[in-house]
């Protein structure tokens, strides 16, 4: 049932060998079967939009990646290699995979800078002036530099995501996952976070993006995959996704979206 | 009051036994319940088991019986040990599982998306447990650990049943000798436990405003 718009989808610029690979994954909570035979590429370099109606499985499909939801059956790899059960291997993987959450999930009881050093201390094993020097540099340029003393339950909604951001980037990840990341902010905090999340794409960075900013997508997105019911629908790059979509589902969502 | 008085230093010698018993117990049930109740969250189904089936064992069977099972089975069993350390071992087995119970709902109250977010950066689960989920669910542990301190300070006196000379036995002793003073024997040796028990829980109240304004 699955209507590629492409045989082999091309992302923009990205190029090499896939980075993050999904064979036939399939997935059931309990009697349900949220993700359906699910194959998916992504290359080194590419931005991957994930888009869908909520309980289309999008959100689940970004979690496997890291492994944070395991699969039932089927393949992922990260580049070339399956993703490990559990135990060290697998958190020596997760280690390279960059994720940020929807309700940003910072260590509440560590301030800012300790949020970001904490995984290049204890994971990458850095001294601690090391680390704080990177992690400065990195908060510098997700504009929060200035608020690294405090506690996350200081910062606005949108100032914690960037921190979680950089938490994330402090890893040197080969690929970052956004699971709904502006979903729970404010509307007015949404760009400053977004923009962070352009410039990282820009740069080069593999991401997979779960999201309903429909701007960010066109924007940004070397690829577009619409989700619903635990299928990939339909794939395309974002400006054919939104002016010439190929399947009915597409275009439904699409209506219900872009009209309001 | 006299023969409390008269009797002051075998109170005293009875109430460093108490005390050295709930200190001694009490760290040693805290590393082994905070231990117990990390295998209790464990992904691993074997450490999850075992610390079920010890919960579930030690929490359940009286405290006399414990007692009963470190002092007179091991010795046969080729473990012969002086009265004082068997008495801190039973002590230590009994108390451990509340620990663990203690500690395994702190680390339940520490919302899922903490250790989500640990694991993701690559942290191992005792890397998580340790940096990121323990830390935070010591603010809600507090409260109960003191409440099963004083019950364990409370239940030393189990103790002297079995050959230890601590308060409630000096108390027996002396309520022997003493058929009149019944009363002012038992008020004293309250009084001594309460000089343990009421420390203990000021302390509770000092701790619970530290570790609340450092989140």
């Amino acid at each position: 049932m699955t209507a590629t718009s492409e045989q082999t989808p091309s992302p923009g610029e990205a190029t090499g060998q896939p980075l993050v690979v999904l064979e036939r994954v399939n997935k059931h909570f309990g009697d349900l079967h949220v993700l359906q035979d699910i194959d998916l590429s992504i290359a080194s370099g590419e931005v991957v939009v994930i888009l869908g109606p909520s309980g289309s499985g999008k959100s689940t499909l970004c979690r496997t990646i890291n492994r944070l939801e395991g699969i039932d059956s089927g393949r992922i790899l990260l580049d070339g290699q399956a993703l490990p059960a559990e135990g060290r291997a697998l958190a020596r993987l997760r280690s390279d995979v960059g994720m940020v959450f929807q309700s940003f999930n910072l260590f509440a009881h560590k301030t800012v800078l300790e949020n970001v050093t904490l995984g290049p201390i204890k994971v990458r094993k850095q001294a601690a002036k090391v680390a704080q020097d990177s992690a400065m540099a990195l908060l510098e340029r997700v504009g929060v530099a200035n608020q690294a003393g405090k506690y996350p339950a200081q910062l606005s909604g949108g100032q914690q995501q960037r921190v979680a951001i950089a938490r994330a980037l402090a890893m040197q990840p080969k690929v970052m996952l956004f699971d709904e990341p502006t979903s729970a902010l404010d509307p007015e905090m949404i760009n400053e976070v977004l923009d962070v999340m352009s410039t990282l794409a820009k740069d080069g960075m593999t991401m997979v993006v779960v999201t309903h900013e429909m701007g960010f997508a066109r924007r940004a997105a070397d690829r577009v995959v619409f989700m619903d019911g635990g299928r990939i629908i339909e794939q395309a790059p974002p400006e054919k996704f939104f002016t010439d979509a190929q399947t009915d589902r597409a275009k439904d969502f699409l209506s219900k979206i872009l009209t309001h | 009051m006299d023969v409390v008085v008269e009797n002051l230093p075998l109170f005293l010698e009875g109430f460093w036994t108490t005390l050295r018993l709930a200190v001694f117990s009490g760290a040693l049930a805290l590393v082994l319940g905070t231990l117990l109740g990390a295998c209790r969250v464990s992904p691993i189904p074997p450490l999850r088991g075992l610390g079920t089936v010890y919960v579930e064992l030690a929490r359940n069977t009286p405290l006399t019986v414990v007692f009963f099972f470190v002092v007179f089975v091991t010795p046969q069993l080729g473990l012969r040990l002086p009265f004082f350390p068997s008495a801190v071992i039973a002590l230590t087995i009994y108390t451990a599982a509340f620990v663990c119970e203690a500690v395994r709902s702190g680390i339940n109250s520490v919302g899922v998306g903490q250790a989500e977010a640990a694991r993701s950066i690559g942290l191992s689960f005792n890397q998580s447990l340790r940096n990121v989920i323990l830390p935070q669910a010591v603010r809600t542990v507090v409260p109960p650990l003191i409440n099963i301190f004083i019950a364990l300070t409370k239940n030393t006196s189990v103790a002297g049943g079995f050959f230890v000379a601590e308060l409630f036995n000096v108390g027996r002793r002396l309520t022997n000798g003493h058929a009149t003073a019944v009363t002012p024997i038992l008020i004293g040796v309250a009084v001594f436990y309460l000089l343990i028990t009421v420390p203990s829980g000021l302390l509770a109240g000092r701790l619970e405003r530290k570790v609340a304004i450092a989140r």
